[in-house]
């Protein structure tokens, strides 16, 4: 088991960003009318954010992070800047650090990119806790998110209704408080068909039959270049891994699930998320949801649900949390951590 | 023991476009009308919260009828 604990870390703000345009479930005519209820009804995805084509996750990132380092002005005192996505701008350079140059920071400046999907924010959590505990880095920027638009296709309706666009940032501190967080994360490889963009990389490289369009099956049509999703082993990933991960971390930390004020889950779809909870034995007023208007908005979902729908108790309150993400790879892991008067937004991207 | 005819009843009801009493053990799942892949999930849901078996893709896709999926859940059990 990979249980690790951080401390002398605080998260001192979460900030947001997500496209304007917007796509309802209802308006997707690639299925029957019928088929769109009961997608909306089982997933509970009612509308989704999508970018326009020449929008990038590191845009809507760039937004978010600007937000914060104007309202902090801190911007002279990054020393750190991590990008959780699998939507980089490039293949290389790594995305981190044109980010790095285009918000102004300074160039002593840690900044690296982490590609993982759902499980992102808390890996990336684990790694920016990590490097910033000892004191030596003051602050950091974790800047999450995915533009999940790029490698879906409106033919294939298992997984362009499912997915929204979003990009997050996070801006953390060292504290000479002890302050810990605590940590259990997980990985496996034999997953790795569930979710994948197969064609495009080093393994199976680009070729010009990339982008044309084959019919897998009735309602699903789609290119090499995207994304491959196989609904029902991810299904049962998550009802076999989600729950028993996070009821190992409680044991192992001593925590306990009565003392969370809330969980926030990974907004994988309603069915599984409602599946995870009904495991954990726990009250749905603690369970936050995004997924309604954002849809599965890949690492992006946790800080996303955490400034849509925690904003008052974030700013006012001090919390104890648990935060979960699961999926491609497989990958997942789940974190328990207090926080205290964080502040919070939701920006809506404008190209202005 | 499960007992089939209560896991037909109670898969029945997860489907809420389904009339009571249309399904039986020899009903093929997928002819239900509208039959989607959330159906699929669905009947996963169902059956791990119901009887804590947890089926796969693969055994989705080996099964016809609702015995057939009975007939896993009992495996799985084992």
């Amino acid at each position: 088991m990979a249980y690790l604990s951080t401390s002398n870390t605080n998260i001192i703000a979460i900030s947001s960003c997500v496209p304007g345009h917007i796509e309802k479930t209802a308006d997707y005519n690639h299925i029957s009318v019928e088929e769109r209820e009961l997608f909306s009804k089982t997933t509970g995805i009612i509308e989704r954010r999508v970018a326009d084509k020449d929008v990038a996750c590191s845009d809507l990132c760039y937004v978010a992070a600007k937000h914060l380092l104007d309202k902090y002005n801190c911007k002279e005192e990054i020393d750190l800047v991590i990008f959780v996505s699998q939507s980089p701008d490039y293949i290389l350079p790594a995305t981190s650090i044109l980010l790095q140059n285009r918000l102004g920071l300074k160039k002593d400046c840690i900044a690296f990119d982490i590609s993982l999907g759902c499980s992102g924010y808390v890996y990336g959590l684990s790694v920016i806790t990590n490097l910033m505990q000892s004191g030596q880095l003051k602050k950091g920027l974790l800047l999450v998110g995915d533009k999940s638009s790029t490698s879906t296709t409106y033919t294939d309706k298992s997984t362009y209704p499912l997915f929204g666009d979003a990009g997050t940032a996070t801006l953390i501190e060292h504290s000479q408080t002890k302050n810990e967080m605590h940590f259990n994360l997980q990985s496996d490889g034999s997953g790795k068909n569930s979710i994948i963009i197969e064609h495009g990389s080093c393994r199976t490289p680009f070729d010009k039959t990339l982008e044309d369009l084959v019919e897998i099956e009735p309602g699903i049509s789609r290119a090499k270049k995207h994304l491959i999703l196989n609904g029902m082993d991810v299904f049962n990933f998550a009802l076999r891994e989600a729950a028993t991960n996070i009821n190992t971390l409680y044991e192992k930390s001593n925590k306990t699930k009565e003392n969370t004020d809330y969980f926030v889950l990974h907004q994988a779809n309603k069915l599984i998320n409602e599946s995870v909870r009904k495991k954990l034995k726990i009250d749905i007023e603690k369970v936050p949801y995004s997924i309604d208007v954002f849809g599965n908005t890949s690492s992006a979902s946790i800080p996303l649900t955490m400034c849509y729908k925690m904003e008052e108790a974030l700013r006012t309150k001090k919390l104890s949390l648990l935060l979960s993400g699961f999926g491609v790879g497989y990958s997942w892991g789940s974190v328990i951590l207090e926080t205290e008067n964080v502040y919070t937004n939701l920006l809506e991207y404008d190209r202005a | 023991m499960i007992n089939i005819q209560e896991f037909t009843k109670g898969l029945e009801a997860e489907f809420e476009d389904v009339e009571p009493g249309t399904l039986n053990p020899d009903t093929n799942f997928r002819s239900i009308k509208g039959w989607s892949s959330m159906h699929a999930l669905i009947i996963i849901a169902y059956i791990d919260a119901n009887y804590n078996a947890l089926l796969n893709g693969a055994d989705l896709k080996s099964a016809q009828s609702i015995q057939d999926l009975y007939k896993i859940t009992i495996e799985k059990l084992k």
